[in-house]
């Protein structure tokens, strides 16, 4: 069999449905196989950049384990931003890129460049496969190692002449890595130290990361809540993993979290963290986070405890069967003060904005999305303003519906990532949450929406600026908007118009809604470009590098 | 915090691009590599590498964690606070122009050095040992002139436990 329909077995093999990708010179052996194929669909894209955060929108929206595929030099190169984008929130895609022949490579060949060497810091693994014979093998083990333990990414490096060679195929039944075992069991030691501090505890606090979602620990977290009466706040990745209107629930925490959050996690004596990593838009200053609270800290990465913040009780193991564990241990708790204390700051300072006058406010835009798709779209995001808006004012209710790029912070994530979320999710609707810099950055992608009719929406929440490095600027550089004012120049409704979308705006509030059903009831891509208030901040907002007490508010009404 | 030095052994995948992740490890995750010696083991699929890294509790600590994530490392030994045998190989080419001869001999003898070239103005000396063996030798050998010299860099092993009875 041949190397290029051995690989296409292997995939199948995994499960795998769809393909996000884009040909080349080298990969025309693959692409001719996949001319004939009928199980797996390949989805053509029109950049490769798009292809990697389509795969990956894929897999966080589904659980799966996303694919894309470019060619050599230039094709695997546009992929580097969506690898990058992947393994920081920890998503499971598999890259697979051609190369030159096995004997041209490191000769400068036409279209080369060394794509194990270039994303060795940014994938899980990856390999450059040398012979035909080593497809199976390695196909195995990617899916293992990217869909397992930590996931992440995984590029697979397949020159012309390896998916030309013909030799027999079996698939193997398991994979042979001898240096990976990804360890699930909690320690029994540790899990009942952490007992021990969590009845101690008087003012506990419960901060879940993504790793709640990637792990499906949500039942277990809030059980565990519930059982000793802990408040719960997500950093952006951990959204959706608690419904938002659950009574524990104290929303996102960090940089642009609810001032109760970071309040609760001030003043708490334990903080439990979860599946999260302590990056430092949630910490702000380390030698002021969290002052007064022992820790401890559930990660199946054994690097992420302990390496940005000193932790009493580290547990390394899956979060869903570690926290199930502690339920099972832990007595029951009240915290009545606690809670009131948490409660009243609730109250006082709820996260609102002014919301006078004609002019569109993006959290309005974004409250009456969550209200016309009844709370269940699968949310994706851009990059800034938009992203925070959208982590702060639309109410998720369920893991794996709100899609956004934590980690790296990649503008121009979002709308691919939507397309992909409805290639894998076909009968919800999808919505990117969108800034006017963020969706010029892979709008080609709509031709692909177009073409293979997914009915993505995608709300521009357009203010003619780069709105979060300009609200920097605003508030730390005074007021010197250095290049971050793009001028409301493009036509976004006929720029939809041209890709064959449908195209619609809203100038002011009282057209937000009608624009907003007239899209959902649209069966197809739609682009509605919303003319918000130019100079609306994120609030509140801890400056990078302060205190979470330190937060900074805006003027609110 | 104080640094303090670690000496790891890595057993890794013998495989085209492992010293690659191993070096490119340290250099993303700014961590301080003093030395790496690599090569086959008893093994000949697995190569051991023998790393000394500088550092706080905490990079020292992330160094081994960061390791064992990828996936060609088989194993990480720790072997800084263990019973262990270091050595060290280094080539040191003397200058002679003009010195006594025979009192640089009289050195190298003592560090049971072996003489591998002599010129009529340079020896070449090889001597193995531990890190601070090869640097009280070196502190010596300054005083009459270093022309060149290599060093491979500790390679180390533990000691077996020894069987009582």
């Amino acid at each position: 069999m041949k190397g290029s329909k051995i690989l296409l077995e292997c995939l199948k093999k995994e499960g795998v449905e769809i393909i996000f990708g884009y040909p080349g010179g080298v990969v025309l052996p693959l692409f001719d196989e996949i001319y004939s194929e009928k199980q797996i669909k390949l989805v053509l894209v029109r950049h490769e950049q798009g292809a990697a955060h389509m795969a990956d929108g894929y897999a966080r929206s589904t659980g799966k384990v996303g694919v894309c595929l470019a060619t050599s030099g230039p094709g695997a190169t546009n992929l580097v931003t969506g690898i990058a984008t992947a393994y920081m929130d920890s998503v499971p895609i598999i890259a697979l890129t051609g190369q030159v022949l096995t004997s041209h490579i490191g000769n400068d060949a036409f279209q080369e460049a060394d794509i194990t060497g270039i994303t060795r810091p940014i994938v899980k693994h990856n390999y450059l496969v040398r012979k035909t014979k080593d497809i199976p093998q390695i196909i195995k083990n990617s899916f293992y190692i990217a869909s397992t333990g930590r996931p992440g990414p995984v590029v697979i490096d397949l020159p012309k002449d390896v998916l030309i060679g013909d030799v027999d195929f079996q698939y193997p039944d398991a994979p042979n890595l001898r240096g990976y075992k990804p360890n699930y069991e909690g320690n029994k030691l540790q899990i009942k130290k952490a007992v021990e501090l969590i009845e101690k505890a008087q003012r506990p606090v419960i901060y879940i990361g993504g790793g709640v979602i990637i792990s499906g620990a949500s039942a277990e977290v809030i059980a565990l809540a519930e059982k000793i009466n802990a408040p719960v706040t997500t950093t952006l990745m951990g959204i959706g993993s608690i419904p938002w209107n659950h009574p524990l629930y104290i929303g996102m925490l960090g940089m642009h979290g609810t001032k109760y959050a970071n309040y609760s996690v001030q003043e708490s004596d334990l903080l439990i963290a979860i599946g999260a990593r302590f990056d430092d838009r949630v910490t702000g200053d380390v030698k002021t986070f969290a002052p007064h609270a022992d820790i401890i800290h559930i990660d199946i990465d054994s690097a992420s405890i302990g390496k940005i913040i000193k932790v009493d009780v580290p547990i390394v193991g899956d979060a869903k069967r570690i926290v199930k564990e502690i339920v099972d241990l832990v007595k029951k708790k009240e915290h009545k003060e606690w809670l009131e204390k948490v409660n009243k700051w609730k109250q006082d300072f709820p996260l609102t904005y002014n919301n006078e006058g004609e002019v569109i406010k993006p959290q309005y835009v974004i409250e009456k999305i969550h209200e016309l798709t009844k709370g269940e779209a699968i949310i994706t995001t851009e990059v800034g303003q938009n992203q925070m808006w959208a982590a702060q004012f639309y109410k998720v209710s369920k893991p794996r519906t709100f899609i956004t790029s934590g980690g790296l912070g990649t503008m121009g994530y979002g709308f691919p990532a939507a397309i992909g979320a409805q290639a894998g999710n076909p009968g919800k609707i999808v919505f990117d949450i969108a800034g006017d810099g963020s969706i010029q950055m892979n709008i080609q992608e709509l031709a692909t929406a177009v073409k293979y009719n997914f009915p993505v929406k995608v709300a521009i929440l357009n203010n003619g600026y780069l709105g979060m490095v300009r609200q920097w600027q605003e508030l730390f550089f005074g007021k010197r908007y250095s290049h971050t004012y793009i001028e409301d120049s493009v036509d976004f409704v006929k720029l939809a118009e041209a890709y064959g979308a449908k195209g619609l705006r809203a100038t002011k509030k009282e057209e937000v809604v009608k624009v907003l059903d007239e899209a959902l009831s649209y069966n197809g891509p739609v682009l509605i470009d919303f003319r918000i208030s130019k100079e609306e901040n994120v609030w509140p907002m801890v400056p990078a590098g302060a205190s979470l007490n330190n937060m900074l508010e805006g003027e609110l009404a | 915090m104080s640094d303090k030095r670690k000496i790891i052994g890595v057993i890794v995948e013998n495989q085209p691009g492992v010293l690659a992740r191993i070096a490119g490890l340290f250099s993303s995750r700014n961590f301080n590599i003093e030395s790496l010696a690599v090569g086959e083991t008893e093994d000949p699929t697995t190569s051991r590498m023998t790393i000394v890294a500088r550092g706080d509790e905490i990079v020292l600590e992330q160094i081994e964690k960061q390791l064992n994530k990828l996936i060609d490392v088989i194993k990480v030994i720790d072997m800084t606070d263990e019973d262990y045998v270091e050595r060290e190989l280094a080539l040191i080419k003397i200058n002679t122009e003009g010195k006594d001869k025979t009192e640089i001999m009289h050195y190298i003898n003592i560090f049971k050095g072996k003489v591998m070239d002599t010129s009529h103005d340079t020896i070449m000396v090889e001597i193995t040992g531990n890190d601070e063996r090869i640097n009280s030798f070196l502190n010596i050998m300054k005083d009459f002139g270093i022309k060149e010299m290599v060093r491979t860099g500790p390679v180390a092993l533990i000691r077996e436990k020894k069987k009582r009875d």
